[in-house]
């Protein structure tokens, strides 16, 4: 992986190639250098030169992420990122197109145009980095803060029922849905890997710290020594157990899914895991934990294949123009009634 | 019987009747009928904002306006001749829109006392008075064309439904027009249905056989043909015109088109009708809201496409965020505001022009963008064009002004050889223009950035609605490098004067006293009121600005070198203010905001008042 054919010259790509000259403006110890860093290095990995590649971000402290990237970038308005790279893919589907995005960008002045692209399955990379916490303006809740969320402009505590947005997304019907960690290198990586094999927009929702306005927000999953007990990382094919096996999601009564001990479960009620399978699985698995403040799952819940929109439209017109013929101007001005005069 | 011909220059027709008694269909085919005669002609449909209001309502009446002539015709005319009432909601709603002596042409069948009162009279308007000082015909249309049609074969309903097809027959009879256009039609749109191509036949030629032969109609009318110019003619709804010049620029910049849009009255034509033309490579989107119709297609020009996004007034409110996000981005991108009454939802189905200023100041800090406005329904294709040229020219988004009465109206156009239209050059960046590397920000003489689209080798780079640093690009807070941008926009922009024909001035014998200055669709109406202020031997000057920003440069020279300067619009002095602000003149404002176009008439009365009293 990584050798590309650049302007005739075989040369491999390395995170240097990605890595824009411009300088890193985040707060020190925001969680958005980790998943910076893990972007760029990861990047030579997808075997696509910078300049085949566009980054296209919203408003807020991820916003910033394109002018990060050594490749093309839209940096948009807020909430409209999305729509911008819709335009883009839909243009252009050879080019690798990306989306970076937050909780407040994404889901709250930006949320319809974010589900409209994963219903319509447009060939774009979603990274929405969810710090649950308005950064850019300073400390404000967010449409993922939990309620009772004290907050500038929430002193009494937040009133409002936070977005799941892994089940925002599976409600849509996004072809693939993953939830990762800023911080876990390895993670992160494995998931964009998997986001960029499959076909249609993939939609990754990372966990990020702002430790400035929220920190340690994700601090129950993190490794050491809370991650290991409440991360549930789901893996394709194989039994949902966490914890270092000693707790596993199970079927419980009605068919709800439980978080039991292992040992106490029959072989029959343990979970396996298929992200083929049934989207209520899926959308149950995202409905485990009410916050990452309890054991959560993390991993694929989703991925499956549906017609992508770019290369739906572009087939689209191929055939129109296989069964009317090439355009021909002068014909179409003269299509109808006409009369001659002289 | 022989009957006598009378001639006319030009002839008002209006057809009225129920939203389901398919008026606007009678309208159109009499006027490709009337096309294809040769004679000039202009035409206006109104229906009302409801899909289907009660029926026999006077909210439910749909009407289909035609003038037409053997000399210039510029309007749709500001009264009718002759009314074709399909029912008493029709006359209700349209006895005014016709000229004292006019011709009101009735279906008697309709005239049941239960409808009489749906539509609100008191009494029966035929027996009343209402139509005293009126030509009166009393037709059974519906009873005729059920007796005509009851051999072939179909209901009762489907056979009255064909009484649109009677009264286009009659219509046709009475002035002369061929009745093989509107046979051939039917033949095309319902060759496939042998008992509805039938009924819908045999209606048109017992309407037809009917003003033939009855003692009702002493005369028919003769309308010659228009003398035009040698070449291949059609009649163009602006609609149609506008998606054609779109699809023209793509043609001939090479470009393929990208349009995104939301359905919105009365802009969703223009989706409808470019999303037929995918063989031209024509990439139509429909977007989730109007925010993201622009984003689509800012998106889709920095991937290289002529983009375009199209929508009315409410629309526009709603991009105004991405228009000043492609200000900023400095790329090409064309915005149609098809406009409609406001505010807010105002009046979806009826015309005005008054989003001017919002397409010149509607966006936030200084965001120049040029606009032009089409002032015809052939017009339409060539301003298209011309937003297409400058937005790629000058990388730029441009907003195009159309309108309800534009987009709807229709009138014939000499077919242009597509070789003879402008050609738009992309320039695409290839390469970096100098050794320190790529200047996304770098000008050319025209002050246009470079247009380096993803996928290009060598020129990766970022841009975003934070100030750029001139010429690197790179976000920038600097103060002086703001001010330094800010003017470099404006100039850009401004610069486009330079790059468009001067103001031309209509003023045969060169002395007039008054100018009368307009933009847009009332472009029909001021050449009307000019020609009959000049046929009384009054002398009046016009001129008619498709450049709203900038403004041709010797637009000043002209509006100062006339005594005085009138501008009629159909908003409340937009364009008055524009020029007032612009040139210290103190031009008079003639405004009419009622959803409907300035009559002839009155603006003809306005002139004359200027001249004598201004």
């Amino acid at each position: 992986m990584g050798d590309v054919e650049a302007g005739g010259v075989v040369g491999t790509l390395t995170k240097k190639d990605f890595t824009s000259d411009q300088e890193v403006r985040w707060c020190p110890g925001c969680g958005d250098y980790a998943i910076l860093s893990a972007v760029q290095g990861f990047m030579p990995e997808v075997g696509v030169e910078p300049h085949k590649t566009v980054f296209v971000s919203g408003i807020g402290c991820s916003g910033r992420f394109s002018y990060y990237m050594d490749t093309y970038g839209m940096h948009g308005i807020h909430g409209r990122a999305p729509a911008l790279a819709t335009g883009i893919a839909t243009a252009n589907p050879d080019l690798s197109v990306w989306v970076v995005t937050g909780d407040g960008d994404g889901l709250s002045i930006g949320g319809n145009h974010l589900i409209h692209a994963l219903r319509r399955n447009v060939n774009i990379k979603i990274l929405l980095f969810n710090n649950q916490i308005y950064g850019l303006t300073k400390g404000q809740y967010s449409p993922t803060s939990e309620e009772g969320k004290i907050t500038k402009s929430s002193p009494f505590g937040s009133v409002d029922h936070p977005f799941n947005p892994i089940a925002v997304a599976l409600g849509a019907e996004a072809t693939f849905v993953a939830r990762t960690l800023d911080n876990d290198r390895k993670h992160l990586t494995d998931i964009l890997r998997q986001a960029v094999a499959h076909q249609g927009t993939a939609f990754i929702e990372i966990y990020q710290n702002c430790n400035v306005f929220n920190d340690g927000a994700f601090d129950v999953l993190r490794e050491k020594p809370q991650g290991t007990h409440n991360q549930i990382r789901l893996v394709h094919g194989e039994p949902i157990v966490f914890d270092e096996g000693a707790r596993c999601v199970a079927v419980g009564e009605n068919g709800r899914l439980v978080i039991a001990n292992t040992a106490d479960t029959p072989e029959d009620a343990l979970v396996v895991h298929d992200v083929r399978g049934r989207p209520s699985l899926a959308f149950a698995l995202a409905h485990l934990s009410h916050g990452p403040t309890e054991p959560t799952a993390i991993g694929v819940f989703r991925e499956f294949e549906r017609p992508v929109y770019g290369q739906a439209m572009n087939d689209q017109l191929a055939r129109a123009t296989e069964r009317l013929g090439k355009g021909d101007l002068g014909s179409l001005l003269r299509s109808g009634d006409t009369w001659t005069v002289g | 019987m022989s009957k006598t011909v009378e001639e006319k220059e030009r002839v008002v027709i209006r057809f009225a009747g129920d939203s389901g008694d398919g008026m606007q269909l009678t309208g159109d085919r009499f006027t490709s009928a009337t096309a294809v005669l040769g004679n000039d002609l202009a035409t206006l449909p109104d229906f009302p904002a409801e899909i289907r209001a009660p029926a026999g309502t006077v909210h439910g009446v749909s009407a289909f306006q035609i003038q037409f002539g053997s000399s210039d015709i510029t309007t749709p005319g500001d009264h009718a001749d002759v009314l074709v009432a399909m029912n008493p909601a029709a006359l209700k709603a349209d006895l005014s829109k016709v000229i004292k002596g006019g011709t009101v042409i009735i279906n008697e069948d309709a005239f049941t006392p239960r409808n009489i009162e749906k539509a609100g009279f008191a009494s029966d308007p035929t027996g009343d008075g209402t139509l005293d000082g009126y030509r009166i015909f009393k037709v059974p249309m519906t009873s005729i064309t059920v007796r005509a049609t009851e051999d072939i074969g179909i209901g009762k309903k489907e056979s009255e439904r064909a009484k649109n097809m009677f009264a286009l027959g009659l219509l046709s009879w009475m002035y002369g027009r061929p009745a093989e256009t509107t046979l051939n039609w039917l033949d095309r749109k319902f060759g496939g249905k042998q008992e509805i191509f039938d009924a819908n036949v045999a209606a048109f030629k017992a309407g037809y056989n009917f003003g033939e032969t009855t003692e009702l109609f002493a005369h028919s009318y003769l309308v010659k043909a228009a003398p035009s110019e040698a070449g291949t003619y059609r009649n163009i709804a602006g609609a149609t015109a506008l998606s054609w010049g779109l699809v023209a620029a793509s043609v001939r910049s090479g470009l393929p088109l990208f349009y995104a849009s939301y359905p919105i009255t009365p802009a969703s034509e223009l989706l409808h009708e470019l999303s037929r033309h995918k063989n031209f490579g024509v990439m139509t989107l429909q977007a989730e809201d109007e925010i993201a119709a622009a984003n689509m297609a800012l998106g889709a020009a920095f991937a290289g496409h002529l983009a375009v996004t199209g929508t009315s007034g409410p629309g526009i409110d709603l991009k105004a965020e991405t228009l000043g996000l492609a200000v900023i981005m400095e790329l090409p991108l064309v915005v149609v505001d098809v406009q409609r009454g406001g505010p807010s939802t105002g009046l979806p189905t009826k015309t005005e022009q008054s989003d001017l200023l919002l397409a010149m100041f509607g966006r936030h800090g200084e965001s120049p963008m040029p606009v032009v406005a089409a002032a015809s329904p052939s017009d339409c294709f060539d301003t298209a064009i011309e937003a297409a040229r400058i937005a790629v020219t000058y990388r730029t988004p441009v907003m195009l002004l159309s309108d309800t009465f534009l987009s709807n109206s229709s009138e014939p156009w000499m077919v242009p050889d597509p070789d003879s239209l402008p050609t738009i050059e992309p320039r695409f960046a290839t390469a970096p223009s100098n050794g320190d590397g790529f200047m996304p920000y770098d000008r050319d003489d025209k002050l246009a950035r470079p247009w380096a689209t993803p996928g290009t080798p060598g020129l990766v780079h970022r841009i975003g609605g934070l100030e750029r640093e001139d010429r690197s690009g790179n976000i920038s807070y600097d103060p002086v490098n703001h001010e330094r941008m800010t003017n470099l926009r404006a100039a850009k922009v401004a610069g486009i004067a330079n790059d468009i024909p001067p103001l031309a001035v209509d003023d045969p014998d060169g002395d007039a006293d008054l100018l009368v200055l307009a933009w847009g669709s009332s472009l029909g109406t001021v050449r009307a009121a000019a020609r009959r202020v000049r046929a009384d031997g009054r002398k009046v000057a016009t001129a008619h600005l498709r450049h709203l920003n900038p403004f041709p440069s010797n637009t000043g020279d002209v509006v100062r070198s006339y005594r005085k300067v009138l501008i009629p619009e159909m908003n409340s002095g937009q364009l008055s203010m524009l020029i007032r602000a612009r040139f210290l003149v103190d031009a008079v404002s003639f405004t009419k905001v009622q959803g409907i176009p300035i009559f002839a008439d009155d603006l003809e009365q306005e002139i004359l008042r200027v001249l004598d009293h201004g």
